[in-house]
């Protein structure tokens, strides 16, 4: 009986409910994703130097080899050319400090697939986003080298320098929203460029590969909170805009947020999950001890995604309503 | 039941097959936040241990006395009796490991492993046989907390019973001495455990299927394994 699941020539597909019409199979899915992450590649190698595409290089490998190894001792068919174990080894990178150590890279990478999404039973089954499993995993095994930021290459006189997040946190000094918006900060190899990360994400959501629902809900959220502190407090609390361009926000919401696996199935869920991440993120970032928070918002919201499906299952046809 | 079971085999059912931490799931307070390092765990054990065999032995021996409707009551007097006698041991003789371990002594007195292998065992049977279920759970117990905690204090901090294991160059995963590397630590041994008992059973069923096939329908048994 056990052979039969294995044999690869058996083709029986069954999907839980609903059924998501999609214009894309999986494999093409994955890898329009990695097309999309091309601009912020590129701004990760014009700001950060051409070390980051061997963190990247490093990062891909283990994880596509980790998830290969798992694959055969499982016994399983082997995967890899779905490229979910390229995009989590890609968003790892690009969401690791700059000229990060490649052994805690490879460390990264491999509890990224391995906790992260092969332990659940491999793509489709992992409750949270693998990548940031992995950045998780790092940011509490080694907060020093998490957290040491080089200064990108275009600034005057710098070898490290403080996120515009940290800045503003315990400086009380807001970054300049251009060098904001082009990436000319401190930060995480891939986010830092807004302009990359958007270009990126428009064309993923022109394509149709992810959910328009969960961004926008997520930038609508974090201007509507960060709104709200910044009317109370202008002096104490960042403008909304600084919000949304700052740290990681838009490579979470275009990127992380949107993973088909952890994020809700209904529009309805999409939108209570992007509005739970953002409100997460605010009060991190307001008042919790770190500057940055995307990557808990939105493994916290990740772990909510089963409750919000419960409560949001699309009405049976010809169902009663009381 | 266990009147059939033979006297050793009261003390080895603790060990393995009805380990506290990795099959009963029982006491994972303790298990959880003491086993930073493997002396915390050890510690933790025997300090478990010695409670356990005494209000085990104890309760086995008045066991006929005790009305069932205030049971569990008459079980925490004597186990807090003993809980109190090894906290101020170890406060007196101790005191660093009493430190470390700081609150979670005391509150042995709630470990469940203790209060569940009184209700569970000893207090349906003989002194002598609940001394040695005590003891071999005792010794689950103490297995179990040292394998988390070396695991633990070799991968965050390069040592295990202060010796160092791993060389300089390694940096030590702090994430493993926080309280979600026990958590993570746990999951995984857990999960290994249960996949190797789970192989083992299958291999059991099969060659005992493969026995019962072959003498009478060799066509079929042929047929299994091609499946």
């Amino acid at each position: 009986m056990a052979a039969t699941t294995t044999n690869p020539t058996y083709k029986l597909d069954l999907t839980s409910s609903p059924h998501v019409h999609s214009r894309w199979s999986t494999k093409q899915a994955m890898w329009m994703v990695v097309f999309a992450l091309i601009p912020s590649i590129i701004s990760a190698v014009v700001f950060f130097g051409f070390y980051q595409l061997l963190i990247i290089a490093v990062s891909v490998g283990f994880a596509v080899g980790t998830e290969a190894a798992i694959k055969a001792i499982r016994k399983r068919p082997i995967t890899i050319m779905d490229g979910s174990g390229i995009i989590t080894g890609l968003l790892l990178a690009l969401i690791l400090p700059p000229n990060f150590n490649l052994a805690f890279t490879a460390i990264g990478s491999v509890v990224a697939i391995g906790i992260g999404k092969e332990i659940f039973g491999g793509l489709g089954y992992n409750i949270f986003n693998p990548a940031l499993v992995g950045r998780a995993f790092l940011q509490a095994s080694f907060p020093v080298p998490m957290t040491t930021w080089t200064a990108p290459n275009y600034t005057v006189d710098a070898v490290t320098t403080a996120t515009p997040l940290s800045a503003f946190k315990f400086d009380k000094v807001a970054a300049d929203l251009s060098d904001l918006f082009i990436g000319n900060i401190g930060g995480s190899t891939g986010e830092t460029s807004s302009i990359a990360v958007l270009i990126g994400g428009i064309v993923l959501i022109g394509a149709g590969v992810v959910n328009w629902r969960v961004p926008v809900s997520m930038i609508a959220g974090i201007l509507v909170f960060g709104g709200i502190f910044y009317f109370i407090d202008p002096a104490a609390y960042p403008n909304p805009v600084f919000h949304l361009f700052a740290g990681g926000f838009l490579f979470g919401a275009l990127f992380m947020a949107t993973d088909w696996v952890t994020s809700p199935l209904t529009s309805k869920g999409m939108i209570i999950y992007g509005l739970g991440i953002a409100l997460v993120l605010v009060i991190i970032r307001l008042f919790g001890g770190l500057p940055e928070g995307v990557m808990y918002a939105i493994l916290f919201m990740n772990s909510f995604v089963p409750l919000i499906n419960r409560y949001n299952r699309p009405r049976v046809f010809g169902e009663v309503t009381k | 039941m266990s009147k059939k079971a033979t006297l050793a085999r009261e003390y080895v059912k603790g060990l393995w097959e009805q380990n506290a931490v990795f099959r009963q799931v029982l006491g994972m307070c303790p298990t959880l936040a003491v086993t930073v390092s493997a002396i915390n765990g050890i510690a933790m054990a025997l300090a478990t241990t010695f409670v356990l065999v005494f209000s085990s032995v104890i309760i086995s021996s008045i066991r006929k006395l005790i009305p069932s409707q205030v049971r569990i009551a008459s079980y925490i007097v004597v186990i807090a009796t003993f809980v109190t006698i090894v906290d101020l041991v170890m406060k007196a003789q101790f005191p660093e490991l009493s430190k470390a371990l700081g609150p979670y002594i005391p509150l042995i007195v709630v470990n469940c492993l203790i209060l569940g292998r009184q209700e569970a065992f000893s207090s349906k049977n003989p002194v002598f046989r609940s001394f040695l279920d005590a003891l071999g759970m005792g010794t689950g117990f103490l297995v179990a907390l040292f394998l988390l905690g070396g695991i633990r204090e070799i991968f965050g901090n390069r040592t295990l019973l202060g010796l160092q294991i791993l060389p300089n160059f390694y940096e030590p995963w702090l994430v493993m001495i926080l309280p979600a590397g026990a958590f993570l630590t746990l999951g995984l041994m857990m999960g290994f455990f249960n996949t190797m008992s789970q192989r083992k059973k299958r291999l059991e069923h099969q060659t005992i299927i493969q026995q019962h096939l072959k003498p009478q329908k060799p066509a079929l048994a042929s047929d299994g394994e091609a499946n």
